[in-house]
């Protein structure tokens, strides 16, 4: 396949992808791919009993499928955290909390009730979702309240409910509207082996391919906005860093020097990128405005150097480097002074992935075997501790709420996606009927 | 063993080399010494003329080995490979036109985008001692792949080591 057929081809699937956009507002549902399916592995002992009851149907257009209330049990129970009691157990069927008969509740074993009523927008052409998180024991409701949702953004509302009911009970943001992107090998090993690049929402649906090539596809991360993508792609026979917007569709090359060109991140204000570029003769760590086209090279050394992501206020770059003989992670100034070592423990730590804040980094470990785990670093306390439990663990990403860390394994020579929680007591296989599935990035907060 | 066990065990062998062998483009062998001073028997060609073009596609050459082997988390060339770096280096001395691309990979173990810089260093030791060997810089690029285009897919020795390669690939001759 010549150059041309293959930006053609990236082109193309680039417009139809931006054409599902539009039409199905990112919500549709005839997914053109196979849908992750997540499942629990491990939840924590005594999660807490919450009861969803189905949302009741007031609104004009006809009712999905899958409810409201489908789609908040779900997401509830995906966090192992919670535990919804089953359908058939719901002994009544409120919309508001003055309709609860509390004793009933607690003999069903609920701590929490979750109900509402999905009823046409007051103004405008849609929908609005009214909903109360009531207490069983305490008899009172926690949290009352009316989300407008845009026309075909019912799933997605239920994901901003889901997270509202999250912050409520957790006292942390919850991260169901989110999205994930993530890389597809279809046909791995063939002749007809094809690369997607695709994003779905953070509970597997909806996937869309963004990008498909024959040739490699890698790196895929989101600016803060969840706008934009920046990637690396192996179309020309090089290795290109990419930006593609994903609602306009328009897509740029940012960086295509001699050597690698890899490993973008974008800064938190989104205005730089930083990347590895090996033009200097070793892979170094770079940072690209992407508004003037300045470029600033930060490291200066033979060692690779790699896998650059930010601290939470953009000053400082934590990089992947071999300078000490073995891969470690190092943080820089993102003035390029203060270079400093932060991990110690175990022959290999790469690819560090920032929570919440600056105190853990999620990375790739190895302490010395041929297994490689996800683990997490503790900067204050300096420890490290592994998380997951593989032998070809990879590319973890966190959540923007800092909750779980979603990463790639493989399985009998395939690859998957798994996620674990902080802690480590929460496992999920993210199960994918076709293709190699491998680097999973968590998007930003949507707003 | 009973019998049955053991021809299980066999087929269950053959059916793993067999899946691990069909994606394979080159073994990784040492390179072989040139047969009967050379000569082939299909062409009458000297398979030691490291200019001769013919011998890319020469089995008896060396010049017709194109694929450099390493270790873990190595980028070294072991010396059984110098002598085919050495016969392309005074092929691309004696052929200033023919142009290579070192395409340069790592195997699966660790994360992605270090294996991309590990594969380009590969690709840079080799293009050092095509270099040292006669080939000028304008005729060789590195282009590093890391993991992303594996020639064998199990999660096994045997197959890291396959993947672990440096491949000399013409793009003019």
């Amino acid at each position: 396949m010549s150059l041309k057929e293959k930006l053609s081809l990236d082109f193309v699937t680039t417009v139809k992808a931006i054409g599902w956009i539009l039409v199905m507002g990112w919500l549709g549902t005839a997914p053109a791919h196979a849908q992750l399916r997540i499942e629990i592995v491990d939840g924590v002992e005594g999660a807490t009993p919450v009861a969803v009851v189905p949302f009741v149907w007031a609104a004009s257009q006809q009712a999905p499928a899958t409810g409201v209330a489908d789609v908040v049990a779900a997401n509830l129970a995906r966090t192992g955290l919670f535990e919804a009691i089953p359908r058939s157990q719901l002994i009544e069927r409120p919309t508001e909390p003055q309709d609860v008969g509390f004793g009933a509740w607690r003999l069903v074993g609920a701590d929490y009730l979750i109900m509402g009523r999905v009823v046409d927008a007051p103004d405008g052409p849609g929908l609005e979702i009214e909903y109360h998180l009531v207490d069983v024991n305490a008899e009172t409701a926690v949290l009352s309240q009316a989300l407008p949702v845009r026309p075909g953004g019912l799933r997605f509302g239920a994901h901003r409910v889901s997270d509202a009911i999250y912050e409520a009970l957790m006292g942390v943001p919850g991260a169901f509207a989110t999205r994930i992107a993530y890389v597809v090998v279809q046909d791995s090993g063939t002749d007809d082996e094809v690369f997607e690049l695709i994003v779905a929402d953070a509970d597997g649906f909806n996937p869309q391919a963004v990008v498909r090539n024959s040739e490699p596809i890698m790196s895929p991360a989101w600016s803060p906005d969840g706008r934009q993508i920046a990637y690396v792609s192996f179309a020309t026979g090089r290795s290109n860093i990419i930006v593609q917007d994903l609602y306009t569709g328009q897509n740029r090359v940012v960086s295509s020097s001699r050597g690698i060109n890899g490993a973008p991140a974008f800064s938190p204000d989104g205005r730089f990128l930083a990347v590895s570029l090996s033009r200097g003769g070793s892979p170094d760590i770079w940072l690209i405005d992407l508004e003037t086209n300045d470029r600033r090279q930060l490291t200066r050394h033979w060692s690779i150097n790699t896998e650059p992501v930010w601290s939470k206020d953009g000053e400082v770059i934590y990089f992947t480097s071999d300078r000490a003989g073995r891969p470690q992670i190092y943080s820089i100034g993102r003035d390029g002074a203060g270079l400093a070592r932060l991990t110690f423990e175990g022959e290999y730590n790469s690819r560090a992935s920032v929570g919440l804040d600056d105190r853990f980094l999620a990375l790739v470990h190895s302490p010395g075997n041929n297994d490689f785990r996800i683990g997490i670093y503790d900067r204050e306390t300096e420890r490290l501790r592994v998380l997951s439990d593989g032998r070809m663990d990879e590319s973890p990403s966190f959540a923007p709420n800092g909750s779980m860390i979603l990463y790639a394994r493989r399985d009998n020579g395939r690859g998957e996606l798994a996620a674990v929680s902080a802690d480590g007591r929460v496992r999920q296989r993210l199960v994918n009927s076709e293709g190699d599935v491998r680097e999973p990035a968590w998007s930003p907060l949507l707003r | 063993m009973n019998t049955g066990l053991r021809f299980i065990a066999t087929v269950a062998l053959a059916l793993v080399v067999a899946a691990c062998a069909r994606d394979v483009r080159d073994e990784p062998v040492a390179p072989s010494a040139p047969a009967d001073g050379g000569i082939s028997q299909t062409d009458r060609i000297d398979a030691r003329d490291f200019s001769d073009a013919r011998n890319l596609e020469n089995p008896d050459s060396i010049l017709s080995q194109r694929v450099i082997y390493f270790e873990f988390d190595r980028s070294d060339v072991r010396a059984q490979f110098r002598p085919i770096i050495e016969a392309h280096a005074a092929y691309m001395d004696a052929n200033p036109s023919a142009r290579v691309s070192l395409e340069s990979h790592a195997d699966e173990r660790g994360s992605r985008e270090y294996n991309l810089g590990l594969g380009e260093r590969r690709g840079s030791a080799v293009r050092q001692l095509l270099s040292a060997g006669g080939a000028s810089s304008g005729q060789m690029e590195v282009v590093s792949y890391g993991e992303e285009r594996p020639v064998c897919r199990e999660s096994n020795n045997e197959c890291w080591q396959r993947n672990r390669r440096v491949e000399i690939v013409y793009t003019a001759r």
